[in-house]
């Protein structure tokens, strides 16, 4: 199987060429405001590298920061309601009660609290209010608003009012976007609501994003399918990640660390991913990122996806590096992609980390007779600074006193010369593109979540079940059988409903099948 | 004397959060949605006095609110608002009497912010103390009851305008069984209102100083975190705890007794506990913790999760396959390991009539 994996980074779009298990060729473009531009660049360098026919390209898999940038950067986001059902339950906390103000300002701070919601068992709140909807629409609709959020208490057990709700929401308001929050998380209103609201702010430019990779691709002359990356580290398709854009959040960091433990082999390590602005660290276990476990903050914003454990700083290859009267300082502020003319490498007149690298002989980029002025003195102290970065991150990571190596990826990895903080350092092969490599080799999932009553079935038997319907589910998603691992297994009891009611939550996983 | 030993405010609200989820012993429902429904009352202006329960006099009415449900529902419906309010003015309303404030059933978990939330609608102060120093499952385990105060009048209120008085029950299991079906017909979630109890009878049966101990143990771990400290090891420190497994999950198995959830954590040793297996009995807390099939800490000692590398606390629902905990013993206050005491809260009471309580000492 010919596969092609492209990471878009907020600088580098990179992308690689992989034939089953070997990677053919890996290459860096610089991201493009435009986005497009950057992947056709990628896309053509990389067949250009590899030597491979467009024709053969089975298929293409894309991670990409583009969503959770357009959230932590407040930019792209449309002008988004949110409508809570519930009433007279919840009044006492309004939809983004917890948002950082600036993110609620950039979409709008529409709410809205309406009747309907049930209760644990199924019960009903209070009736769905038409009117009240149809008045919430009217208002929706004076504000110009084209985009809904809908949560309703416990829609994770009962979806209807939120079924019924976006039916009403999608006939007062033609061509609306409306995300339902069952559709996108679990049991915990504000986690799910923020993540359906989130969801929502981000369908207009996931219509734009995905049908300019679609254009990206078909340029190149590929006919082979082309997937997403989730957080989870597997794949979904054009059509179901322009609904779901906010699944596609923290799926770079989980690609680079899945990248880094194929490249390497090193399936125990904490990985350090350095980017143009920023390094994500993160540990892997058993060559999977390690999950967090408390409530995930995306752009400030609490959710409760599943999502690898990463600590970022601001320190990459185009971080400034300024001289102040308390030392050395090396950003968070960054030149980003605009690397190739701003670094002064590159003819640029900013000053970064890729350009004392450069000066000190450690990697030969750009122009270096350009930094020839800069002292040894100047860069032992930049050196000290960033190692002093890095060994602070790492040492945070690290889950044990044990010797653990640290695996360095990403295109700001020239950074990195010997041990940081006494660890052992692997740098593999196409580190530089690891992220690509962890998109390539992303798996298919499939996912079951079902109420069992335990008075009918034993406990056993109905994981068993459920392990089978993840098993095809994983299947009918395109997932090869024989490679199928159950990845995930919850139960947690419903208390107090009869029959001993326990809800099952099953995720397999499998490579991916090409026919 | 001043009664007022101390005035909180919103900045007060998230170490008093985390401390609480802490001191929950992996139950007491998640604090965070009461912090966030504090925060919004507390944004409007408000500030709590916290009164010294050493200095509660015959003369002053203590109320006790608290929310009584299941904390999976909690997380999902929300309050609408008035519920407490609405409680105590009706055990008030049945007595004729006015309280000057409030306390806290329980400080672990959720119940710590209610009579917080509650006190800032109505203008009252908060005593610094509660009546478990930490979480149990039901209403009579505290050691207000424990130690004798009267099962009525209560009363329990829901989001819709329901709100029950229970104006004579014979004794505190009645109470806890009529409330919690009322509960499960509110929708397993509703804010209850206890008999409002004397000052010099609060002085007495209080754990005291709780609020101010979750409050220190939250600002412990937000230092430690900002400042890249070990955060067991500081949180050691701060409650004189001691730990007592590494591990990591590699099962858990819950099922439904009589509406409580039960079940087990089994852990693999790791670190000081490398080949060793840990086990901990959960019934909405954290009950017993055995190391290698010996029990080391068991009801009403406190047994707290911690997540191994960050600190966080965890509830008992949260675990999960693979987590890595620190396992902590917090020795319970004297008051819940007298002998009438024990009856109500001892292994035994818990369905583990083979153990004899067994406290720990003091930090090692």
């Amino acid at each position: 199987m010919i596969r092609i994996g492209i990471d878009v980074g907020g600088t580098n779009t990179d992308a690689v060429v992989m034939d089953g298990t070997q990677v053919i060729a890996g290459v860096k473009a610089a991201t493009t405001p435009d986005v497009m531009t950057g992947v056709v660049n990628a896309l053509r360098d990389v067949l250009a590298a590899s030597g491979m026919d467009a024709g053969k390209v089975d298929v293409v898999m894309i991670g990409t920061t583009h969503f959770t940038n357009a959230v932590v950067q407040r930019r792209d986001l449309a002008q988004t309601a949110a409508v809570r059902l519930g009433l007279p339950a919840t009044a006492s906390l309004p939809p983004m009660v917890d948002w950082p103000e600036d993110l609620k300002r950039a979409i709008g701070g529409h709410t809205y609290l309406a009747h309907g919601g049930n209760e644990f068992d199924g019960r009903v709140i209070s009736p769905l209010d038409e009117a009240e909807l149809l008045g919430i629409a009217a208002d929706i609709a004076a504000k110009r608003i084209n985009t809904v959020a809908i949560s309703s208490v416990f829609s994770p057990v009962s979806s209807d009012f939120e079924k019924q709700a976006g039916e009403i929401f999608a006939r007062a308001l033609p061509g609306a976007h409306i995300t339902l929050s069952h559709e996108i998380g679990r049991i915990g209103l504000l986690e799910r609501e923020n993540a359906a609201i989130m969801n929502a702010c981000l369908r207009d430019l996931s219509a734009h994003v995905i049908e300019a990779f679609r254009k990206a691709i078909a340029e190149t002359g590929i006919g082979g399918k082309f997937f997403l990356t989730q957080n989870d580290g597997t794949l979904m398709d054009a059509a179901f990640a322009e609904k779901f854009p906010v699944l596609t959040f923290a799926s770079g960091p989980t690609n680079s660390m899945r990248g880094a433990a194929f490249l390497s082999g090193v399936k125990d390590a904490i990985v350090v991913d350095i980017g143009g602005t920023t390094s994500d660290v993160g540990s892997l276990q058993k060559g999977f990122p390690r999950q967090a476990t408390v409530a995930v903050e995306v752009g400030g914003v609490r959710t409760n996806f599943r999502m690898p454990d990463v600590f970022s700083i601001g320190l990459g290859g185009g971080s400034h590096v300024v001289e102040t009267a308390q030392g050395i300082t090396v950003g968070p502020t960054s030149v980003g992609y605009r690397i190739i003319t701003e670094a002064l490498i590159f003819g640029g007149k900013t000053l970064t980390t890729s350009d004392v690298v450069v000066a000190a002989g450690r990697y030969d980029l750009g122009d270096r007779s350009r930094v020839g002025h800069i002292t040894p003195d100047f860069i032992a102290r930049t050196q000290t600074r960033i190692m002093q970065m890095l060994e602070d991150c790492v040492e945070r990571s690290r889950l044990s006193p044990e010797p653990l190596p640290v695996i360095v990826v990403g295109g700001g990895s020239i950074l990195v010369d010997g041990p940081i903080g006494g660890l052992e350092v692997v740098k593999p092969n196409h580190f530089a593109v690891a992220n690509a490599v962890g998109a390539a080799i992303a798996q298919v999932s499939g996912e079951i979540d079902r109420v069992y009553a335990l008075a009918e079935i034993s406990r056993d038997a109905a994981l068993a079940d459920a392990k089978e319907r993840a098993t095809e589910a994983a299947v009918a998603a395109g997932a090869r059988r024989d490679s199928i691992e159950i990845v995930d297994v919850e139960d947690v009891p419903l208390a107090y409903l009869p029959g001993n009611a326990t809800r099952v939550r099953v995720k397999a996983v499998g490579e991916l099948h090409v026919a | 004397m001043s009664r007022e030993i101390y005035r909180l405010t919103e900045a007060d609200l998230e170490p008093l959060a985390v401390g609480a989820a802490l001191l929950g012993t992996g139950g007491g429902g998640n604090p965070y949605v009461g912090f966030l429904r504090a925060r919004e009352i507390f944004r409007q202006g408000a500030a709590v006095p916290l009164l010294d329960p050493a200095s509660l006099t015959e003369a002053d009415w203590i109320g006790e609110v608290g929310g009584i449900g299941a904390p999976v529902v909690s997380i999902e419906k929300f309050e609408q608002g008035d519920e407490g309010t609405r409680a105590l003015r009706a055990v008030e309303e049945v007595l004729g009497i006015r309280v000057v404030a409030l306390i806290s059933g329980e400080i672990g978990g959720a119940n710590a912010m209610e009579p917080v939330i509650t006190a800032a609608r109505a203008g009252l102060a908060v005593v610094d103390g509660d009546g478990m120093g930490r979480a149990f499952p039901e209403v009579q385990m505290c050691t207000f009851f424990i130690y004798g105060a009267r099962p009525s009048p209560a009363a329990i209120a829901d989001e819709k305008g329901n709100v029950v008085v229970y104006r004579n029950v014979i004794d505190m299991y009645w109470l806890e069984r009529l409330a919690r079906h009322t509960t499960v017909d509110m929708g397993a979630t509703a804010m209850l209102a206890l008999p409002p109890m004397r000052g010099d009878f609060v002085r007495r049966t209080a754990v005291p100083g709780t609020v101010m101990q979750a409050i220190a143990i939250g600002r412990t771990i937000k230092q430690a975190r900002a400042k890249r400290q070990n955060v067991v090891d500081r949180v050691l420190e701060t409650t004189g705890g001691r730990l007592f497994f590494t591990g990591k999950i590699t099962d858990i198995r819950r099922h439904l007794v009589g509406g409580f959830a039960r079940g087990e954590a089994i852990l693999s040793g790791t670190g000081d506990w490398v080949g060793s297996e840990g086990r901990i009995a959960i019934q909405n807390e954290n009950l017993v913790l055995w190391v290698d099939g010996v029990p080391v800490i068991m009801v009403p000692d406190l047994i707290v999760n911690l997540e191994f590398d960050t600190g966080e606390p965890l509830t008992t629902e949260v675990l999960r396959y693979g987590q890595r905990l620190a396992v902590l013993g917090l020795p319970a206050h004297d008051l819940l390991k007298t002998p009438e005491a024990l009856k109500v809260i001892g292994p035994a009471a818990f369905g583990y009539p083979e153990l004899s309580f067994s406290p720990l000492g003091a930090a090692a």
